[in-house]
């Protein structure tokens, strides 16, 4: 297949497959094969557009015009590559894992929720491709409306409040900041497309430069950066492979993306260098990076703990590209694909004790990794890669994010990073310690590991996790080329 | 031989179907006359833009006598678009109404629901087509008398109430507009709007010109219903029948904002509205009041027709901002929203009109888990309210994003920051039947599961439709609004 043809598959499938698991919706069986091999088929396309990315290709499709010099257009270029890699990847693994988790907990509307996450991949697909601003706006609104009934699951008032906690943040920030950015650069450059090198630049002074960007940089809510965080632990209360797949990956990852995106095709890292005008952002995100860390040690729930993992994580990335250095780019790339599997076999985890012990709680996990050591196993894998050690994939992205901050001699961010380390080990360790040193609680109930394509979804996602530090070459090779060169 | 009175056939023939339904007095056969009279304006219409974008303005003498003596209809590229807009929705309200005026009028009245509507039809491509300032009045009194009598059809009692106060400042509005132009009558002499801007630009700013553009624009801000004048607005589109509802919210305000368009641009130029006086000043202020107020007001309000209504005032604050704005980017921006908000309000309407007939009202208290009941007509809604609110890939996107350009170009950035802040209420009303229809409970209240007929859901449905396709291809309406914006700046002397 040519490369528009695989492009407009990536688009496609996903969307057909959601109308297919619509139809399919009273064959439970049938409905689920339809969302398997759809992602399998969706994941196959991907990786058919990865060598012509890899060899220096840069597939496009132009769809239509639809304001006067704006394209609706997709162009896949390193970066989209990567993320749309690893979500599409890992969409199968969870798609294994919600059979497991919807069934084993009895949810309801199933078939709503396997449309709303083939729609969400759709979306997620078109962000990472997208050529353009506008395209890219396009499809991550569309991403916050088909994942809002999936936060809304239960549809009871806590599903209701935080249903409006997700909209409001996620809404009001990309119509209010992101929307006259976008508009703004469109006023000031005439193009919106991503262009290496960024288009900004002698476009405007520098003030207008610094103030576009705090209005891209908290705009792009997606990314939580503080204070636009609290959609994230609210939209906790969906089924937790929402939380795994769209709350770890999916969703915040397009934010991130769309951050590393603005700052290296919009802004320019030499332009944003030159001028200085993001010298306030890596204060921002280590603030986020800290004070989220704290709020994660704090929390004894365990999905809540996540989802202030997963703020501070983000800001990494965020971090990252504000250092505004080649290896600091690298670092913010390769960050997207490490923190993913990493933290969807965290949420993998927490939903797989859920099920099969219906615990929630960091303080009810005494003793709970010997009656499930593959699940906890899994687990402190995660933990690893999220403290950044070896022989976990978080170390590489932190390497190089470290590597970057001594090289600039940037001290806040070091500190920053070592504060971090350190507090994710005091809120990860406990619960890996607790889990499989501690005795379990007199009289607690007997039960086994989560049903098995759990197990078997957690394990592949931890599996990838070590496979990624030893073998980091095709992530690594795409990093470096959004890094130019 | 057909093609060259045009200009005429779209105004005359739905004017003519309403005696003929009235001699028929036959539902069925009033209905379907009606229904040919608006496709045939609508195929008119079409026909006319193509003519326009193709070879420029159209100049029809009515009866061959040449202007200024005879009545010119002169049909240029801000004419054809609404002349479009207008004959679109009359068309898609027409088949709607069959089923839908079925439900709520006795039927006795029926055959003189679908006269009274061939009027109103005539009367509003009449006020857009003529070139002639007292035609204009002629139409705007047919629309309005028919409009009156088109609410006061709703079968709430309320509904003669709304219509009489209807009655009341839509004639005063009608009177000052008749005033202004006896004034500009007797400055230039002539009634015809392209002799009368020739003549004006020669001794244009004298005080009786003044005069008749602050009566011509209080009048014409009464029936386009800018803030505060639009107290008739909110009660007329709650208690008329749906599918008049749907029609007056797509049109009639829009016509009358053409109306304004064409004696602000043409008639006395830019130069000297736009710089002699604070025009500019004064339509921003109103705007914003318009668009904060009403948006507030319609979060609050019972009943999903009466949330819409104040909708529409803040919406049509939206157009007089980007009117006040001045600017080339500015007027495309209304022009456009003209356009955009006419089909997603039309759809919003056509669609509430749905539930009305299952659920004998739109009040919250009936809406709790429609999702369930009336899932099409709910996902409309909810689609809809996404072209309200300005979700990317809708029409209603296009429209913020010409209005926002426009203000940051303009310089006014505040402007900007307000029009997205504002867009935010919207948000927080379109939710509310939102979480009203998918996230509570069904009780009592809520109608039986059940799809309104076909014939009103497929009229709705094409709007709604419409809602996303103009959210993709702007070519016609972004391309139209631009050439009518030009017209405008560039024909003021």
């Amino acid at each position: 297949m040519s490369a528009a043809q695989l492009i407009i598959a990536c688009l496609l499938v996903p969307a057909v497959g959601a109308a297919g698991i619509a139809l399919a919706g009273r064959w439970p069986n049938l409905r689920e094969t339809v969302t398997l091999s759809t992602a399998a088929l969706l994941f196959a396309s991907v990786l058919g557009l990865l060598p012509k990315v890899l060899a220096g290709g840069v597939p496009q499709l132009f769809v239509l015009e639809m304001l006067p010099g704006i394209a609706l257009g997709f162009r896949v270029e390193a970066l989209g590559m990567l993320f749309a890699l690893v979500a599409s990847g890992l969409w199968i693994v969870n798609s294994v894992y919600s059979i497991g988790y919807m069934r084993g907990n009895d949810e309801p509307q199933q078939t709503r929720f396997y449309v709303c996450f083939a729609l969400a991949l759709a979306a997620t697909m078109g962000i990472a491709f997208s050529a353009n601003l506008l395209t890219l706006f396009l499809f991550y609104e569309i991403l916050t409306l088909v994942t809002w009934p999936l936060v809304t699951h239960h549809g009871d008032e806590e599903a209701r409040k935080g249903g409006r906690l997700y909209l409001g943040f996620l809404l009001g920030t990309s119509i209010v900041l992101l929307l006259p950015a976008i508009i703004a650069t469109w006023a000031l450059a005439g193009t919106l497309e991503f262009t290496p090198g960024g288009i900004l630049r002698d476009k405007a002074s520098g003030p207008v430069i610094g103030g576009l960007l705090a209005l891209y940089m908290f705009g792009i809510g997606k990314a939580a950066l503080m204070p636009f965080h609290r959609w994230l632990p609210a939209a906790m209360v969906a089924p937790t492979p929402v939380s795994a797949l769209l709350h770890a990956v999916a969703v915040v990852k397009a934010g991130v993306f769309t951050v590393v995106k603005v700052i290296v095709y919009v802004f320019g890292v030499d332009t944003l260098a030159g001028i200085r005008a993001a010298d306030w952002l890596p204060a921002v995100a280590g603030f986020t990076i800290v004070a989220a860390s704290i709020v994660a040690l704090r929390s004894d729930n365990l999905k809540r703990r996540l989802a202030y993992s997963t703020v501070s994580q983000l800001s990494y990335v965020v971090l990252a590209a504000a250092l505004l250095t080649p290896l600091s780019v690298i670092g913010a790339t390769l960050h997207i694909a490490t923190h993913a599997v990493g933290k969807i076999t965290l949420f993998f985890a927490a939903g797989a004790i859920y099920t099969a012990a219906h615990k929630t709680e960091v303080s009810q996990l005494d003793g709970i990794g010997r009656r499930m050591p593959w699940t906890m196993g899994a687990f402190a894998v995660g933990a690893l890669s999220m403290i950044g050690l070896p022989p976990a994939a978080g170390f590489i992205s932190k390497w190089y994010l470290l590597a970057a901050a001594v090289e600039l001699g940037h001290w806040t961010a070091l500190g920053v990073v070592a504060a971090s380390t350190l507090l994710n080990a005091a809120y990860f360790a406990p619960i890996v310690y607790r889990a499989f040193l501690r005795p379990p609680p007199a009289g607690a109930a007997a039960h086994g590991e989560a049903p098995l394509p759990m197990v078997l979804a957690l394990t592949a996602t931890a599996a990838l996790t070590l496979v990624l530090f030893f073998q980091p070459d095709v992530a690594l090779a795409l990093a470096r080329a959004v890094a130019g060169g | 031989m057909i093609a060259e009175h045009l200009p005429a056939l779209v105004v005359v023939v739905p004017l003519a179907a309403a005696p003929l339904i009235v001699l028929l007095r036959s539902a069925a056969l009033g209905w379907a006359l009606a229904f040919a009279a608006s496709l045939f304006a609508f195929g008119a219409s079409l026909a006319l833009a193509a003519e326009v974008a193709r070879a420029g303005v159209i100049s029809y003498h009515l009866g061959s006598w040449p202007p200024p003596w005879g009545i010119e209809y002169r049909i240029d590229a801000l004419s054809a678009f609404l002349l479009v807009l207008v004959s679109a929705i009359g068309a898609v309200v027409a088949p709607y109404a069959w089923r839908s005026i079925a439900a709520e009028l006795p039927r006795e009245q029926h055959y003189l629901y679908h006269a009274v509507f061939c009027l109103c039809l005539a009367g509003l491509l009449g006020m857009t087509a003529t070139g002639d300032a007292f035609n204009v009045f002629v139409f705007m009194e047919i629309a309005s008398l028919a409009m009156y009598v088109l609410i006061a059809l709703g079968r709430d009692r309320r509904a003669l109430l709304a219509s009489f106060q209807y009655l009341i400042l839509g004639t005063i509005g009608a009177t000052f507009y008749v005033v202004g132009v006896g004034l500009l009558y007797l400055v230039t002499g002539t009634l015809n709007i392209a002799d009368m801007a020739e003549r004006l630009a020669h001794d244009g700013g004298t005080r009786p010109v003044l005069a008749a553009l602050a009566f011509i624009t209080v009048g014409l801000s009464l029936k386009l219903a800018l803030f505060p004048l639009h107290l008739w607005l909110p009660n007329a589109y709650a208690y008329a029948p749906s599918a008049v509802t749907a029609f007056l919210a797509a049109t009639a305000t829009k016509v009358s904002v053409y109306v304004l368009l064409r004696f602000y641009f043409t008639v006395f130029g830019a130069g000297l509205v736009l710089e002699t006086l604070p025009v500019p000043e004064i339509l921003i202020g109103l705007s914003i009041a318009a668009i904060v107020s009403a948006s507030l007001v319609a979060l609050w309000q019972a009943d999903l027709k009466r949330m819409f209504a104040y909708s529409s005032v803040a919406q049509i604050g939206y157009i007089t901002l980007g009117i006040g704005l001045a600017t080339r980017d500015g007027l495309t921006a209304a022009v456009v929203h003209l356009f955009n908000h006419g089909i997603t309000k039309g759809a919003l309407f056509l669609l509430i009109g749905g539930i009305a007939l299952r659920a004998g009202g739109a009040g919250f208290e009936r809406l709790r888990g429609l999702g369930r009941a009336m899932p099409l007509t709910s996902l409309g809604i909810t689609l809809a309210g996404l072209s309200l609110i300005g979700v990317p890939g809708t029409a209603g996107f296009i429209s913020k994003w010409t209005l926002v350009l426009g203000a940051i170009e303009a310089g006014y950035w505040w402007l900007a920051a307000l029009v997205v802040l504002t867009s935010l209420i919207a948000v927080a009303y379109v939710w509310r039947f939102v979480e009203a229809a998918y996230l509570q409970a069904p009780d009592a209240r809520t109608p039986p599961a059940g799809e309104a007929p076909f014939s009103m859901l497929a009229p709705s449905w094409l709007l709604v439709g419409a809602c996303f396709w103009f959210g993709f291809d702007t070519s016609f309406t972004v391309e139209s609004a631009r050439r009518a914006a030009a017209l405008m700046l560039g024909g003021a002397p």
